[in-house]
């Protein structure tokens, strides 16, 4: 029986499009319904950071690296700042690593309320769950106003410790905060998580095995969503991640539902860790006198952190100067996009704009 | 209640009113074509224009309350309470340059908003308002009422697939491809829902239906409620039907390349037909204009119509949407499902209402009627639960994770 | 504390030398040196999984010394929770050339074609070595210390 003649359609999903998260460029091929081909194009957002750290100094970075995921800044500043302390052997003083935890965990919450919302958005739920998302995320924005006057491109951190001490209003804030977010996220939970259309949609779609996903080098909640259990807090711990007792979730099976619930349930842990960083922090020093141009060593070191989309990494080259000679990014959200071809071909167009939500890419960083 | 037989408006009057006007300007009695046409005028007039108005203030009380569902105002800076937000809106398209594609099909292009538009506002005609000022308020006591309706809302999958044939633009043939599968698809269960009425009401004529409702048919039969609530959801493409003009994934579907006046009108059939949709509802299954005396039968059409416009609102503005597969399967294998076994039902009882001696003259009586709601609603409760948790769980049931054995954060050094 | 091991250059290189001899050209405290030619033999027998197990490719960077290139592998055992460095010299300037390990690990596949981009270094049985921050037909290879912009 001779069937009718079919032929595959390559459609361009341009760089300005209502759900790529930023300018990010899609050649799809879709035979019918279903995808066959797909070749991401991206690089519209590359301003040259890692050539333009190499002429500025030290101290200059921390603004450069603030606009590479410009949705998580707090951690880009933490893994660099890391990276410039382990080069030329400066010791933090502990209200600071205290102080730093919170940001980062707070930021790691901001970022995290900001995937699901957007999830949810590309889901075709019409804003509605973005906009309660986005709720809490301003009150995290104003925490970060009082810590630095900032509200996204913070440059809160210096090699050293932190810019300045915390405000007073910022504990009682934080406070209530931490007090109201478990009930926020109960409430978010019981509407979205055991929603029918939102199960029947992403249950089963854009598998990642654990095998393939760690040799395709992805990192942070897709790793952990493919039941791989690893997270650089607990596998090498930095700052004082070693005192508080937190969690790592994990997912069952690598599909979309475990992206999204691995990150809801990190937002929990986060709030743990938050309570118990309140607790635990004394008061002292926030930063360590370093001079006006830091001069490290002669040498290299690689320092990484876990920032919400996955391992943050610095590797540095100096040469005794003030500016480095070679400093160079291992962007999670770039090396996320490694197996976005295997995890989408064989699906429907409907699944290629929540796989890539769920992956949950931001521009800055993979473009750099 | 007993409605006085003169109609609020209608056609034979008016064609009479112009015939006399004809004669009182002296033109004789060979313009009689004259008055015929007129008349028709008029009546077309007044339907487009209270529509249109209907529809836009339709399209700023739902820019409001989904504004309200997201913690958020809507417009309130056109006017009071931002009510002229929708003529704002009509002029800004109306001064837009209208473009055409250059290699789109022409004519295929410019006519397919009024395809869009002209079925929407034809749907009006039967719709039977209930009583006004002591006199019955419709336009046309069609004795085939409900298969106009159904015939003529079969006019908008041509017109979705027009519009986005005419468009020569990949994304929008992809959009009204989907589209026209779509609504073809979902014309089958809202034709099995309103066949379920059809039993109980033995008339085709909305005004009988209207009338064998002396127990609401939304309490008599349930499902076939649901049935043709979800079909004609997915007949609007609405959420979570909605997967044709999906923004986030297709750049708005098949009116991607319209722009100006013809986008409005596009955009004008879209919000109209919620209107219309509630209207046949409130007709079909909410009893229509009956009410308690103390108010008149169109402000009670008129309130139940709001009902069932606010539960849709409700539906779009907190619901994501389906996948196409899913969209399909959903009308073929659940709603025919339900439909079906509907009908079957209600013919059962209709049946044993013969037995029992229960039917006076084509309708059952209001003693029947309210066991038979007694009984399938417990029916349908029970056929909703046994879905959702015999299909459903064993589809959504998750494992417990496990950790891989790849990796081991356990081992390394102090 | 648990930390990730850092294994230094010697035991590296003396499980390498085991099953590859001659690999290693130079070891120090912190990384060894491969030549370019050798790099794929010695990342597979790194990666076997009765051997090291070191499946997890954290990062691969380059850097432009004025005389030569030098790629540099940051290498994970999830398993074993232990991380090493290797780093390949190339020799001098002109034409760099690195055989290409992303069918060792996928997690190779994107970062060798911003290495190519950027640094201008070419690796050696790539599926798809193309440009991708910066667009088809930029002249040049804009990290590398003697590009003016």
């Amino acid at each position: 029986m001779a069937t009718i003649r079919t032929e595959p359609v390559t459609i361009n999903l341009g760089p300005q499009h209502p759900s790529t998260h930023g300018v990010f460029r899609l050649r799809v091929t879709f035979d019918g319904e279903e995808i066959v081909d797909l070749e991401p194009v991206f690089g519209y957002l590359h301003r040259g950071t890692e050539k333009l750290a190499e002429s500025r100094n030290y101290v200059q970075i921390v603004t450069l690296t603030d606009r590479m995921d410009y949705v998580a800044s707090m951690s880009n500043n933490l893994a660099y700042v890391r990276t410039v302390e382990k080069l030329s052997n400066i010791k933090v003083p502990e209200r600071a690593q205290y102080i730093r935890v919170i940001s980062v965990e707070l930021q790691r919450i901001a970022s995290h309320l900001m995937a699901t919302g957007f999830l949810l958005n590309d889901l075709g739920a019409l804003a509605t769950p973005l906009v309660y998302c986005f709720r809490e995320r301003e009150r995290i924005l104003d925490l970060f106003e009082m810590l630095c006057g900032a509200r996204i491109t913070l440059s809160y951190m210096r090699p050293g410790g932190v810019f300045q001490d915390t405000p007073e209003e910022f504990w009682d804030s934080l406070n209530t905060l931490i007090s109201d977010f478990p009930n926020y996220l109960d409430e978010l939970e019981s509407l979205i998580t055991t929603n029918e259309i939102v199960l029947a949609r992403t249950i089963g779609v854009g598998l990642l095995s654990d095998a393939q996903a760690i040799d395709s080098g992805v990192t942070g909640p897709i790793l952990r969503a493919s039941s791989v259990k690893w997270d650089l807090r607990k596998a090498n711990p930095y700052e004082i991640y070693d005192r508080v007792n937190f969690d790592i979730p994990i997912g069952s099976s690598g599909d979309t539902y475990d992206r999204y619930y691995v990150r809801l349930q990190e937002m929990r842990e986060s709030i743990k860790i938050i309570s118990q960083c309140i607790e635990q922090i004394e008061p002292g020093p926030v930063r360590t006198e370093t001079p006006f141009f830091i001069r490290p060593p002669i040498g290299e070191t690689y320092s990484s952190i876990e920032g919400p989309k996955g391992e943050l990494g610095f590797y540095m080259v100096s040469d005794g100067g003030i500016s480095p000679y070679r400093c160079k990014v291992r962007a999670p959200s770039f090396i996320n996009l490694t197996p976005l071809r295997d995890m989408i071909t064989g699906w429907k167009m409907g699944d290629l704009i929540i796989i890539l939500g769920s992956i949950d890419i931001v521009l800055g960083e993979v473009d750099r | 209640m007993n409605p006085t037989p003169a109609l609020f408006i209608s056609f034979k009057s008016l064609q009479e009113n112009f015939v006399t006007l004809i004669e009182l300007i002296g033109f004789g009695e060979s313009f009689g074509w004259l008055a015929t046409l007129l008349a028709g005028i008029s009546i077309s007039f007044l339907i487009i224009n209270v529509m249109v108005v209907a529809t836009a203030f339709y399209t700023w009380f739902e820019r409001r309350m989904i504004a309200r569902f997201q913690v958020r105002r809507g417009p309130n800076r056109n006017g009071p309470f931002g009510m002229l937000q929708p003529f704002a809106d009509v002029l800004k398209l109306i001064m837009k340059e209208d473009t055409i594609p250059d290699e789109a099909d022409k004519p295929v292009f410019t006519l397919a908003p009024i395809a869009l538009l002209a079925p929407t506002l034809m749907i009006m005609i039967v719709i039977p308002f209930g009583t006004f000022l002591n006199k019955e308020a419709f336009l046309s006591n069609l004795n085939i009422g409900i298969l106009f309706i159904v015939g003529v809302t079969s006019v908008n999958s041509i017109a979705i697939f027009m519009a986005g044939w005419g468009s020569r633009n990949k994304y929008a043939i992809l959009g009204s491809m989907r589209g026209a599968a779509m609504l073809i698809s979902y014309e089958i269960p809202m034709a099995l829902g309103i066949t379920s009425v059809l039993i109980l009401s033995g008339s085709l004529a909305m005004t009988e239906i209207v009338r064998s409702q002396s127990v609401w048919f939304i309490l008599v039969m349930p499902m076939g409620f649901f049935v043709f609530m979800a079909a004609s959801t997915a007949e609007m493409s609405r959420t979570p039907f909605d997967q044709i003009e999906a923004e986030s994934e297709l750049g708005s579907g098949y009116n991607t390349e319209y722009s100006g006046i013809k986008f409005a009108v596009l955009f004008l059939a879209e919000f109209m037909a919620p209107i219309v949709t509630a209207a046949v509802v409130t007709t079909l299954f909410l009893g229509g204009s009956h009410g308690f005396d103390f108010l008149p039968g169109g402000i009670w059409f008129a309130l139940k119509m709001f009902i069932v416009i606010f539960g849709l609102l409700w539906l779009r503005s907190t619901w994501p949407r389906l996948r196409i597969d899913q969209i399909m399967g959903f009308a073929w294998k659940t709603l025919f499902g339900l439909g079906l076994f509907n009908i079957f039902l209600v013919a059962v009882e209709f049946t044993l209402a013969r037995e029992f001696n229960q039917v006076n003259n084509g309708s059952l009586t209001t003693e029947y009627m309210l066991i038979m709601a007694a009984v399938n609603w417990i029916i349908t409760v029970a056929v909703i639960l046994i879905m959702a948790n015999v299909v459903g769980r064993k589809k959504y049931t998750r494992p417990e994770p496990t950790p891989s054995p790849l990796a081991n954060m356990g081992l390394g050094e102090n | 504390m648990i930390l990730t091991k850092i294994i230094t250059g010697e035991e590296i290189s003396k499980s390498i030398e085991s099953t590859l001899a001659n690999a290693v050209v130079a070891s120090d405290e912190t990384a060894i040196w491969v030549s370019p030619e050798t790099i794929h033999e010695v990342c597979k027998t790194l990666k076997n999984p009765d051997g090291l197990d070191y499946s997890f490719l954290t990062a691969i960077s380059a850097v432009d010394y004025i005389e030569y290139f030098e790629v540099v592998y940051h290498l994970t055992s999830l398993r074993n929770n232990c991380s090493c460095i290797i780093k390949v010299k190339t020799s001098g300037r002109e034409n760099p050339k690195v055989q290409s390990v992303s069918d060792i690990w996928q997690a190779a596949d994107l970062q060798e074609r911003e290495i190519w981009d950027l640094m201008g270094i070419k690796f050696e049985g790539h599926p798809n070595l193309k440009r991708i921050l910066l667009w088809e037909g930029f002249d040049g290879h804009p990290l590398r210390k003697d590009f003016i912009g």
